[in-house]
């Protein structure tokens, strides 16, 4: 299996020596070409500050995240903005789509700063529009798309690229139950038939079922890690609510 | 405790507050500058009809002042309100901490008057810094000599910008109190998650409303040049003029829905990188700025007509002397009145009898013998009579000319001159001498007007009976030429005809034209000055002559052309600060806004120098389509100052578009480019 990404032994300090804190402590773990792979664990265990090092938002204080085999904690300035650019796709908690633009207009967005030619774009993005089910909102504007809608649409943009990686904060964070359902199941296709490699971070265990494999973090360090294999999602489900149980804290809200 | 939440407010919204903040120093500075200009020319070694000219101005650019404060007053009350709103959520969270609302008064009362105490201080030192450059420019413009530098200090222009600016801050306070006593916790609290909805303008009514506005502009174009001549009352002007102001309204709604249309349907350049965010960006702000946009269009118009034309009556006004009066002095005196005539006007019988002596006659008895103070004297005479009027020179081509110029008077009699007379005075002035057979007419004339008229006229050959004599035209249009010194073309015609066709019942009027003998400046100033003081002489109230001078003429046009150069530039510089000031607001507080949607850009990857290039065409679309209408109206409104003043040549044109050029690129480009590198620093990523 080849390997997209791989995180060596990476660490994140913020604060001063006064007052130091380990957001990121000591993580390694890699992830392979085609797999969907949830991050779980409660708030201010360091999860979003791992996404953010993965998507070079943040830097790590030490270690290495290497992505299709390049270190990118070395990358600076625009080789940043390329790589998020040609290599990853972003899906949001709050969608980040731009309210002035109409779906199309968005997912075209993403083509559009990789100078992608015109003649190309309609025929994606109708590709894509149709999997993903949302042709019927290509014309519209955020403010009149369902919650599902946006994320669908925000998925859409993140993928059209064909980035080695997705990486998805809290996609459902904003979703009710019926839209998250429809979004995952999206994700899953995407995963299972166009062989994306997504990496989501969730503190819902329900969402974190749908992945092939679960890490649990907690105050900076793994603490657990599921694999699903050949279990139905149920008793992947259960198996993750009994980590959870143990787990303890906020992650219990999450039920 | 309020007076630190105020500081601190103030530091922490610097950048929203710079521009604001800048413009406020601008204004005052400039305030300052040009009340100060009278206290400046005080000191000015010049010539008392000089003086009298800057007493003028002084008076006038005082009343301007006025209405520029009126200006500044609705700047600064629109700029503050605009920072206000950006900070309704500020105060919500006050308000919600069981502040009251005369606190938060409070608190916005020092705000002012913090910003209001920096901006007159840092202003005021500026301003009384530039009006020493001023002091240099002010001798200039009047040629008075700047022997010694001295740093001038104007308290009155001082106290009167004090006063000014001090009752402007006043109502913003006013104005910020009832603001926040009117304004609801609710809707501070949202104010920031207000729905973005996009209205897509139907556009087909967009293209019939543009073609409209653009054919209703059109035909104000058309009125304020080639069909100039149908504005007959005076009232006539704002037909053009609301007309202008209308469509320039719904040229802005209209393109604001269309431009986005249009380059939608280029899909290659609407797909180009960053385009597509750009051009919605501009559509969903244009619908909300139409109204601005306009008056910033209009203001930059209003600039850029009354900066050119200024600086072109100045430069024309001294670049004519030289042709126009090529000699020092000409006095003329109305001859040969009769009884009647005196006893209509009330003409005193002494001046009546004055009014058959010769002008060296008449001067011989105030002691003043024109022998010894001047050379080349050339004495001309003209004719007229009431049988003989503008009419009865256009022939058949009467009522054609009446049709097409109705305003004018057309039973005035005409001036009549022999020709050799006026060849006396051609050699004189170095123009061209004519010959005309025995029954042959001819008009000299330079006011283009008049030409026009004439020509139209001399166009079908008309015969014309000059004191019983029936004459046919030589020229099929006038020839240039004057008799009378001037500083502007406005020789409306003379009629010259063969020696034999006058005699001396219908002497009119005589012209004595002449240099003084002195060889330099200050000689001849003497003799004006000789001839100014035969006005004391006992006996000057029994003769009656007019006289201009090279001098005069020229110190009064210097005199005006600086006049209206310098309440140009007043006016010209404030619109251009306002208009800009309200631009660079309005693209800040959107940078502010769009602070998000640029972070997210950079979330899925754009490069820095594209957001940057973004950034800059929508700020630079922004400045420029006011601006491009702006000057697209202004070819046509310097066209019409120029039908109205008639004075200038295309050279002098050209000389004062440049300079407007320089002053439109330095403010507005200025402003401009402290949005952009402001944008820039406001969106940026910490």
């Amino acid at each position: 299996m080849e390997e997209i990404l791989k995180i060596d032994k990476i660490e994140k300090y913020y604060g001063n020596k006064s007052n130091l804190t380990k957001a990121i402590d000591d993580i390694s773990f890699s992830v392979n070409k085609g797999e969907f792979v949830a991050i779980m664990g409660a708030s201010g265990s360091g999860k979003t500050t791992l996404l953010n090092c993965i998507s070079t938002i943040d830097k790590v204080t030490s270690g290495h995240i290497y992505v299709a085999g390049d270190d990118i904690t070395k990358l600076k300035g625009n080789e940043l903005n390329r790589f998020r650019r040609e290599e990853l796709g972003f899906i949001f908690q709050d969608f980040n789509l731009l309210d002035t633009l109409t779906g199309y207009e968005n997912i075209a967005l993403a083509l559009s700063i990789q100078n992608v030619p015109v003649k190309l774009m309609d025929k994606k993005i109708e590709d894509i529009a149709s999997r993903l089910n949302i042709k019927h909102v290509l014309k519209k504007y955020p403010y009149q798309m369902s919650g599902g809608e946006k994320q669908r649409v925000a998925s859409a943009r993140a993928i059209i690229t064909n980035p080695k990686l997705v990486l998805a904060d809290e996609p459902t964070g904003a979703l009710d139950s019926k839209s998250s359902r429809m979004l995952l199941e999206s994700f899953n296709y995407l995963n299972t038939e166009l062989k994306t490699t997504i990496l989501m971070v969730t503190h819902d265990a329900f969402s974190a079922s749908y992945a092939s494999r679960v890490i649990f973090i907690k105050d900076g360090k793994i603490y657990n890690e599921l694999v699903r294999a050949d279990k139905s999602r149920k008793e992947f489900f259960d198996e993750i609510i009994d980590v959870v149980t143990i787990l303890g804290g906020d992650l219990n809200d999450a039920l | 405790m309020l007076f630190k939440l105020s500081l601190k407010n103030i530091k922490k919204s610097f950048k929203d507050y710079a521009i604001y903040f800048f413009t406020l120093i601008l204004g005052v500075a400039i305030f300052y500058v040009f009340n100060a200009i009278g206290s400046q020319t005080v000191l000015l070694n010049v010539t008392s009809s000089t003086r009298e000219i800057i007493d003028l101005m002084v008076n006038m650019l005082s009343g301007v002042s006025v209405f520029v404060s009126f200006i500044l007053g609705f700047l600064i009350i629109y700029a503050s309100r605009f920072l206000m709103k950006r900070r309704n959520k500020e105060f919500g969270i006050y308000l919600t901490l069981g502040m009251s609302k005369g606190k938060i008064s409070k608190i916005l009362l020092l705000e002012t008057f913090i910003i209001g105490i920096i901006s007159l201080v840092i202003g005021l030192v500026v301003g009384v810094g530039a009006s020493q450059l001023m002091s240099v420019l002010v001798a200039n413009s009047f040629e008075a000599d700047l022997t010694q530098f001295t740093f001038v200090f104007s308290s009155s222009a001082m106290i009167k910008t004090i006063i000014y600016f001090g009752i402007m801050y006043l109502l913003v306070m006013i104005f910020n109190v009832i603001n926040v006593g009117r304004c609801k916790l609710i809707d501070l609290i949202y104010a920031n998650k207000k729905n973005e909805e996009v209205k897509m303008k139907n556009p087909i009514v967009c293209i019939l409303v543009f073609i409209i506005s653009a054919c209703a502009l059109g035909y104000a174009y058309y009125l304020v040049t080639a069909g100039v001549e149908t504005l007959v009352d005076t009232t006539d002007i704002f037909i053009p003029i609301i007309l202008g102001c209308v469509s320039t309204f719904f040229i802005f709604w209209s393109l604001s829905g269309l431009i986005l249309k249009i380059v939608m349907s280029f899909k290659n350049l609407y797909y180009k990188g960053l385009n597509s965010f750009v051009l919605r960006q501009i559509s969903s702000k244009v619908n909300t700025m139409v109204f601005s946009m306009t008056v910033i269009c209009l203001m930059l118009f209003v600039t850029i007509c009354v900066f050119s034309s200024s600086l072109s009556i100045k430069n024309s006004m001294t670049a004519n002397l030289v042709e126009l009066a090529p000699v020092d002095v000409e006095l003329s005196k109305t001859r040969n009145i009769s009884e009647d005539y005196a006893y209509q006007t009330g003409y005193s019988e002494v001046l009546r009898q004055d009014s058959y002596r010769g002008i060296e006659e008449s001067l011989k008895s105030v002691d003043f013998d024109v022998n010894d103070y001047f050379e080349d004297i050339t004495t001309v005479y003209t004719y007229a009579s009431n049988d003989f009027t503008f009419e009865d020179t256009l022939g058949s081509a009467l009522e054609l000319v009446k049709s097409q110029y109705p305003i004018y008077t057309y039973h005035a009699p005409e001036e009549v001159m022999t020709i050799s007379d006026y060849n006396k005075v051609a050699r004189l002035y170095g123009n061209t001498e004519y010959t005309l057979a025995d029954d042959e007419y001819m008009i000299i004339a330079d006011f283009e007007n008049s030409i026009e008229m004439r020509n139209v006229a001399l166009k079908t050959h008309p015969s014309i009976t000059v004191f019983g004599v029936t004459l046919n035209p030589k020229y099929d249009e006038c020839q240039d030429g004057f008799v009378r010194i001037s500083n502007n073309h406005i020789n409306t015609g003379i009629i010259v005809v063969p020696d034999y066709v006058v005699s001396e019942t219908y002497l009119e009027s005589e012209i004595l034209l002449a240099n003084y003998k002195a060889d330099t400046d200050q000689g001849k100033q003497a003799i004006e000055d000789t001839l100014i003081a035969v006005g004391n002489h006992p006996n000057s109230g029994n003769i009656s002559m007019s006289a201009s001078t090279k001098i005069s003429i020229y110190e009064a046009s210097v005199g005006l052309g600086a006049m209206v150069t310098f309440i140009g530039l007043y006016l010209g510089i404030i619109f251009l600060i306002s208009s800009a000031a309200i631009l660079a607001l309005k693209e800040l507080s959107e940078s502010t806004d769009n602070k998000e949607r640029y972070a997210m850009l950079r979330k899925i990857g754009t490069d820095e120098a594209m957001i940057n290039r973004a950034l800059f065409k929508q700020i630079a679309i922004f400045f420029s389509v006011p601006l491009i209408l702006a000057i697209i109206h202004s070819v046509f409104g310097i066209e019409f100052c120029r039908y109205i003043l008639m004075t200038f040549g295309d050279e002098e044109m050209t000389r004062s578009i440049t300079m407007t050029a320089v002053f439109l690129i330095i403010i507005y480009g200025g402003y401009f480019l402290i949005t952009y590198y402001c944008s820039k620093n406001i969106i940026k990523d910490k």
